[in-house]
């Protein structure tokens, strides 16, 4: 086991995170891709806490602290596509224009 | 190579394969509901890649806040904005696509490079903590001690700033009398113009 193998799996997560966040249509879809960046990362911090500082383990505690403002994150992000459903009526990306000039 | 260290790569094996395959899933899914089921199968599999890592506590916080917590609350916003409908044609989408595609294949070579070419400081020796519980709560209350109040606090203005997007706004009287409505089940909505691009 090494840190490279991680830290290359983690980079393919974040990866296929960004193609979903700006390829998807469905305003859901572009929440779970940001699940899957913010995951992607926290497997980074660990890989890093693991096999640099296995003494002192600082990285599990940043990875703790990711995992809070990610739940936090996908509230509110779900609150925001539920009010912007009521208001258009649909859940398409393209059709969100409302900060659009 | 010793059996604990085969069968922690082939283990490793298995938990990439399913993660990345459930993560493509999620992406390229026609159907936003196997997205959301697919995603639940990257968290746990993450779950397993977190225990390869030495990390108990966090492989259980994992299990418990992502496939506990934020997929279930996905899987209700599905179900709450699950509507049937075609989208609408948009010109370009494909070129975008191709476009997006040639982008993350090439960050990802870029992370790839940088990660091949950093001489990583490797810790010697085998100075494991015994218990990451333990090593975690010592950090959470000391130096990590305002990150952690910081948290809670952002925990609790998210959770309030959730409630009030999402509520509906219900009227409580009759706007024609001024009288208190007369409802049985379903409390009237307070009429909301919707707002229709040109």
């Amino acid at each position: 086991m090494e840190l490279n193998y991680f830290l290359l799996v983690a980079a393919a997560l974040f990866c296929i995170g960004i193609y979903g966040l700006v390829t998807s249509r469905n305003a859901i879809r572009v929440l779970m891709s940001i699940e899957l960046m913010l995951n992607a990362v926290n497997l980074n911090l660990m890989a890093f806490s693991n096999f640099l500082d296995p003494d002192d383990i600082r990285g599990q505690v940043f990875s703790v602290f990711v995992i809070t403002i990610a739940a936090a994150e996908a509230a509110v992000g779900l609150a925001i596509v539920l009010a912007i459903y009521r208001n258009r009526d649909t859940v398409d990306m393209e059709q969100f224009n409302l900060l659009k000039w | 190579m010793n059996l604990s260290e085969g069968v922690q790569l082939v283990s490793f094996g298995i938990l990439t394969f399913l993660m990345l395959g459930a993560a493509l899933g999620v992406v390229l899914s026609p159907s936003v509901v196997y997205s959301a089921f697919l995603l639940g199968l990257t968290f746990s599999s993450m779950a397993g890649l977190y225990l390869l890592l030495n990390a108990d506590f966090v492989a259980a916080a994992q299990i418990l806040v992502y496939v506990g917590a934020v997929n279930v609350l996905i899987l209700f916003g599905v179900m709450l904005v699950n509507k049937r409908q075609d989208y609408r044609k948009e010109t370009g989408l494909l070129l975008r696509q191709l476009l997006t595609a040639v982008v993350c294949f090439g960050l990802f070579a870029l992370l790839g490079a940088v990660t091949v070419i950093t001489p990583w400081q490797i810790a010697e020796g085998v100075t494991r903590v015994d218990s990451s519980v333990i090593a975690l709560a010592k950090h959470l209350f000391s130096d990590y001690l305002l990150p952690f109040e910081v948290a809670s606090v952002l925990l609790l203005m998210a959770m309030i700033g959730a409630i009030v997007l999402a509520r509906r706004d219900l009227l409580m009287e009759d706007p024609e009398t001024g009288m208190p409505a007369e409802t049985e089940l379903a409390l009237p909505e307070r009429p909301r113009e919707t707002v229709v691009s040109e």
